[in-house]
């Protein structure tokens, strides 16, 4: 395969380490409100609280990181002079504005002990804002040109919302006593398999263009979200309904794994930008192809 | 389909009479006032730029290639930024600070980009970049000297281009042009020559800056067949929601099942 001295066709992210803390985040805050307003549906005010504090300091943390990772923050702002369906990122400042407005709201007036009726209002739509917010980022670095993201469009939304919920889970197992956190257990235990089974069917689809996550970095990072994500879960599986201990550390260990994983999808997509033959060579294949059916 | 108040306007870069003199990349940094940088020696032929960035709007290609028996051919190519049909900088930047001209060029408007950096990678050419040096934080690219274009001038680089590479008109009329110059060169026997992003069906709607190469577009470092990331973006939406569907169900199921 011919390339231009081996350099590049196209450029990697110029993001920062807060864009792939801000995936964990993010999904944490928006899986986190629906898991609360599941548990008050179902009776369970413990979990739903903690949930929705939870939720709320996700969902505050998320902004700064973005802000941050800006090369201008002080134009943070310009993100919301406009409505944009082209931009994912423009949708998810959207969602993550109405989401952090609802869960902050609906926080405070849990300390505060009043206006009831306005709270439940600020509950569900966190909630409704909560699924979107989780899934949004995985869309956001699949419409790029990065062939690991843009190849991986079909499951990384899905990937990133089995991470969201296994993380909100792990994370209501780290505060809410173990009788009353069987719900956050099994989302968290049910949610590390799917995402487990998910991220093996998406390198095996990607085939050469998957490679990168057996690489480098990204390899590195993908090892340590199994074991992390792998043993927590199995930890709160086994232990996590008896002893407060074993289900902080299993939740703490999920959430660890959680972080790594969105931290592998990050820098795997450096490293497919990086490598020209990840660019250039389905592209050539296709052409290829395209020549054959037409000759 | 776009209309636009003016001509849709664009450059036809023909590599077949390119000598390599780097007058474009010099009169684009002089006219746009951009900062220095290839300064370090890459011992890659005559490039020491080495790529489009946010401080080389246009970027001269070097391809020193040994044929068997026929000696040395060398390749030179003025890259620039596409000007593309379907721009996906232009379609993920979440400020609108990317935008389609009258003159249908792709714009970056330096007062509204917050320097998001959403554009540098969805670029399929790898075009844009963010100016960290001097610290600046926002993304910059190639114009289309929007300046000149205002007053009626030419862009720099096709301005001082010595050999007529670069040419700047209309779009329909460079097209035009560039047939008949493929056309000629075929009779004259020359070998691999091609134009690239002139076709209106391929992967970004066709390019307003197009070129005539002499290889195939990866030994010049550009992408054989680039397709705008949101051509499947109705698709990836659609997985979002069903995703998002996926979290609820996950999430009731897990209150269910423990009352079983
Ligand atoms: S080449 Fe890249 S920067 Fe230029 S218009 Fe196309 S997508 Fe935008």
């Amino acid at each position: 395969m011919s390339s231009y001295y081996g350099r590049p066709v196209i450029k990697e992210p110029v993001w920062t380490w807060q864009i792939p803390t801000y995936f964990f985040t993010g999904g944490l805050a928006g899986a986190s409100s629906v898991l609360s307003l599941g548990a008050k549906l179902a009776g369970n005010e413990r979990l739903s609280k903690s949930a929705l504090y939870v939720g709320a300091a996700a969902d505050a943390v998320s902004p700064m990181l973005l802000i941050a990772d800006l090369g201008r923050p002080e134009r943070f702002h310009h993100m919301l002079r406009v409505a944009k369906a082209t931009s994912p990122m423009n949708v998810g400042a959207w969602i993550l504005l109405v989401s952090g407005g609802a869960s902050s709201t609906a926080a405070a007036l849990e300390l505060l002990g009043r206006l009831k009726p306005v709270k439940l209002l600020a509950e569900t739509v966190a909630a409704l804002a909560g699924p979107p917010l989780a899934t949004y980022t995985g869309v956001l670095v699949a419409d790029t040109a990065i062939p690991v993201w843009h190849e991986g469009r079909h499951e990384l939304p899905w990937i990133f919302g089995a991470s969201a919920a296994a993380s909100a889970g792990a994370a209501a197992c780290m505060f809410v006593p173990p009788a009353e956190a069987g719900p956050a257990r099994r989302l968290a235990v049910g949610a590390v398999a799917a995402e487990g089974a998910l991220m093996q069917g998406m390198e095996l689809r990607l085939g050469t263009t998957g490679e990168v996550y057996r690489r480098g970095a990204a390899g590195k990072l993908a090892l340590a979200a199994k074991a992390l994500a792998g043993g927590g879960a199995a930890l709160l599986a086994t232990r996590g309904g008896k002893s407060r201990r074993s289900a902080a550390l299993g939740g703490a260990m999920v959430c660890a794994g959680e972080l790594c994983l969105r931290w592998s999808v990050f820098r795997a997509g450096f490293q497919s930008a990086r490598d020209p033959k990840y660019t250039i060579g389905p592209q050539r294949a296709r052409v290829e192809r395209a020549g054959r059916s037409a000759g | 389909m776009t209309t636009y108040e003016q001509e849709r306007v664009g450059f036809f870069t023909d590599t077949s009479v390119c000598i390599g003199c780097k007058a474009c990349e010099v009169a684009c940094k002089e006219w746009n006032l951009i900062p220095q940088d290839g300064t370090t020696w890459t011992g890659e032929s005559y490039d020491n730029t080495s790529e489009l960035n946010a401080n080389t709007w246009r970027h001269v290609a070097f391809v020193e290639q040994e044929r068997n028996g026929d000696g040395l051919r060398w390749l030179m190519e003025s890259d620039v930024c596409k000007h593309c049909t379907h721009a996906a900088c232009l379609d993920v930047c979440p400020t609108g600070a990317l935008f389609r001209t009258e003159f249908g060029t792709v714009v970056v408007q330096q007062d509204i980009c917050n320097g998001c950096g959403y554009c540098v990678p969805a670029c399929p050419f790898g075009v844009l970049g963010k100016r960290e040096e001097p610290k600046d934080g926002r993304v910059w690219k190639c114009t289309l000297c929007y300046d000149r274009l205002k007053g009626g001038h030419e862009p720099a680089c096709a301005k001082a281009c010595p050999t007529n590479s670069i040419q700047f008109g209309p779009l329909d009329e460079l097209r035009v042009r560039a047939d008949a110059r493929l056309a000629k060169l075929e009779r004259d026997g020359v070998e691999g020559a091609r134009l690239y992003g002139r076709d209106p069906d391929d992967g970004v709607g066709g390019f307003g800056a197009f070129f005539l190469l002499l290889d195939e577009p990866e030994v010049y470092g550009l992408p054989p067949d680039p397709v705008v990331s949101t051509r499947h973006l109705p698709q990836m939406y659609r997985s979002l929601a069903a995703a998002a569907a996926g979290i609820v169900v996950g999430i009731a199921a897990a209150f269910v099942g423990g009352r079983s």
